[in-house]
């Protein structure tokens, strides 16, 4: 999960990493609120989980709280890149001195984590590495180990940071090591790190990014999660454990594990070339389990989805045998009476599959056609969401 | 022949008396999997009957490995204690470890890559988050169905547990050397690469089949292996061409962060490095009939 700017300062804050005050709002009247109770010159700041707001003008100073209100009430409702803005930031504008760059993240291909430093910040980090690769220090940090005030001094040497601020960065690399730990984050990013004409050194901006993997850990993780700009059929997913990514195409579809799911998707879109350029609606995993209760949550959500014109579910019964998936099928129909509209398409194959086919043929259920392999059947449930588009 | 796991494999089961362990290990019992044991602190000493099989319950991999010789361990523990349960068995210094668990946070499993490397590399590490291992007719270290095919002369490699059943039942006809299921975590232990250079070395492997799919880089640094030590064939399929950016699908790491990590690339890399790719799975084993019927 993703943290918004104002969520991963909260953060940093928590673990005594310097950060401006400041306070989220939602409305340009309170961003006048907040621009009073700061004092001074404040920044607006957009709360979207994208980058490049300031270019798309989500970032704004204001030397009044009239001035906070106007440009809150510009940048709220403002989309950028997709994502509509519902949140501003007033913070505290700061003075300045230097701009730096900073992070933690989990590098995949050495299977470590990586300190990545620079005392060039401010642009965008693919950019300062493409353009300026010897600005920018990239240091292994050993997860047994982690980060100490030795390793500190090391990334901050590699970086090259000035000498009256080295004391300080270290000090602050030392508490971000911290969060990132402490928060099972695998990616704690701080650009701009800034030191300002007291020689301090801020966190100006932040983005964190939180294993989800971990939630059985991290209680506190949950309630990051922000309803509003959430897909509500993906939240209404989540809520009942399913794997499900909202799409934007007209064929639903189910399967059993996350590789096979995403190769099908592949397969509907490949058929959908030869019926009218229908696509995949949705991913959607319902794991090892394929219970009737499972397969009536899935089916629910899938027909849930308006632009949903018909549903492949494609299942390889390893673990999971063919015949328990038909039956769930067969009672997750009966469950959804008339809320089952749309023509699904089965591919079963696998574990117990002779049963399995058996089950669903005596059903003759008259929304169910099976087919007996993965692209036949992707080639069915295509054809049937285009004569139904 | 085989990779990594054969006849001769000695078995424990970490988590052996937790319901996936009891269950996985009755089916392993079935296939033929000679399990020895197993282990959980908690229950040290006891015996459990595992599809006829009296068992003994130890209360650490080290004391697993003394009294059965065990050489491999696979690990149904929750996530939770999955950290724990890997460490013990590198510590043990046990050569296989093939961990199944899903869900387990990348701090524990880039903790435990970091304590198998300080340990000097003995324990090889498959998964976490996988379907583990399986050399048909041999012997089989996870949840892979042993019926879908028997043995041959094809070896499989994939981040995807189903894909790995739906290539092995589209090619039974010919059948598996081995195949292994290396999990679709952002952090695994045994990778294409490890795989393909055993296959290579494998006189009952003459051809081999990998799958990928979106996130990483571990199919582009594949295809850079196959080009460079490879001598039997390759084939290849990767899932995800239709994923959007940013979005994790079902696998913790199977994620497109921005230009990274596409299926397009992975493809354009494996076929740039010689390797057919196919477009969907059916037509990936098809591609493979090809390789087989002209070897």
């Amino acid at each position: 999960m993703d943290l918004y700017e104002y969520q991963a300062k909260e953060l940093f804050a928590a673990h005594g990493v310097p950060v401006l005050p400041g306070r989220t709002v939602e409305t340009a009247d309170d961003a006048a609120a907040a621009a009073a109770e700061i004092g001074g010159t404040v920044v607006v700041k957009a709360q979207v989980k994208t980058g490049g707001r300031g270019k798309a003008g989500g970032v704004k100073l204001a030397e009044t709280p009239d001035e906070a209100r106007e440009k809150a009430g510009a940048i709220l409702g403002m989309d950028i890149k997709g994502h509509t803005v519902h949140r501003v930031l007033v913070t505290e504008a700061s003075d300045i001195a230097e701009e730096y760059y900073f992070s933690f993240l989990l590098d995949r291909s050495n299977r470590t984590f990586l300190a990545m430093a620079s005392a060039e910040g401010g642009m965008e980090i693919e950019q300062l590495a493409v353009e300026r690769p010897e600005a920018l220090a990239k240091v292994p940090v050993d997860p047994i180990a982690g980060v100490d005030r030795a390793k500190a001094d090391e990334i901050v040497a590699q970086a090259k940071l000035p000498a009256e601020v080295a004391d300080e960065a270290a000090r602050v690399i030392v508490e971000l090591w911290e969060a990132f730990v402490a928060e099972d984050a695998t990616l704690v990013e701080v650009n701009p790190l800034v030191r300002d004409p007291q020689d301090r050194i801020i966190a100006l901006d932040g983005k964190v990014t939180l294993d989800d993997n971990a939630v059985f850990r991290q209680p506190a993780h949950a309630d990051l999660v922000d309803q509003r700009t959430e897909d509500p059929l993906e939240a209404k997913a989540k809520a009942k454990d399913l794997n499900y990514v909202k799409l934007d195409g007209e064929v639903g579809v189910i399967g059993n594990g996350a590789g096979l799911v995403m190769s099908t998707l592949d397969v509907v879109a490949y058929a959908g070339e030869r019926h009218g350029g229908v696509k995949p609606a949705n991913f959607l995993d319902i794991g090892g389990g394929a219970s009737a209760e499972v397969m009536a949550a899935g089916l629910d959500i899938i027909l849930g989805d308006p632009a949903v014109k018909s549903v492949f579910v494609n299942v390889f019964g390893g673990i999971t045998a063919c015949d328990a998936v038909a039956n769930g099928i067969v009672e997750a129909l009966k469950m959804l009476g008339d809320n089952a509209t749309k023509p699904l398409v089965v591919r079963l194959d696998g574990n117990n599959v002779e049963e399995g086919r058996r089950i669903l043929q005596e059903a003759n259920h008259p929304l169910v056609t099976q087919v007996g392999t993965m692209d036949d059947a992707a080639d069915k449930a295509a054809e049937l969401a285009a004569a139904g588009a | 022949m085989s990779i990594f796991l054969n006849e001769n494999s000695k078995v424990i089961v970490q988590g052996i008396t937790g319901s996936e362990g009891t269950k996985h290990s009755t089916k392993m019992l079935a296939a033929g999997t000679n399990i020895v044991g197993g282990v959980n602190a908690r229950k040290a000493g006891q015996t459990v009957t595992i599809g006829g099989k009296d068992l003994t319950v130890f209360g650490t991999v080290e004391e697993a490995m003394k009294e059965t010789g065990a050489d491999v361990s696979v690990v149904f523990v929750p996530p939770k204690f999955a950290k724990d349960a890997v460490v013990e068995a590198i510590d043990a210094e046990i050569p296989l470890a093939v961990v199944i668990t899903e869900g387990i946070p990348v701090h524990d499993s880039a903790y435990f890559w970091a304590h198998a490397v300080a340990k000097g590399g003995k324990t090889r590490i498959i998964g976490p988050n996988c379907p583990g291992i399986i050399s048909p007719g041999r012997s089989n270290a996870g949840i892979i169905p042993a019926d879908i095919s028997g043995a041959g002369p094809i070896g499989l490699v994939s981040k995807s547990g189903t894909l790995t059943y739906q290539m092995m039942f589209e090619l039974r006809d010919i059948g598996f050397s081995t195949a292994i299921g290396i999990g679709g975590d952002p952090v695994i232990g045994t990778t294409h690469i490890d795989a393909l250079e055993a296959f290579e070395a494998d006189p009952g492997t003459k051809a081999i089949v990998m799958i990928g799919e979106i996130g990483g880089d571990a199919e582009e640094r594949a295809a850079d292996f196959v080009k460079a030590n490879m001598t039997k064939p390759v084939v290849g399929y990767v899932a995800g061409f239709t994923a959007p950016e940013g979005k994790t699908m079902g696998h913790a790491g199977a994620i497109v962060s921005g230009s990274a990590g596409t299926a397009q690339a992975k493809k354009e890399a494996l076929e740039a490095a010689g390797v057919k790719v196919g477009k969907t799975p059916s037509e990936t084993a098809a591609l493979m009939k090809e390789v087989v019927a002209a070897l």
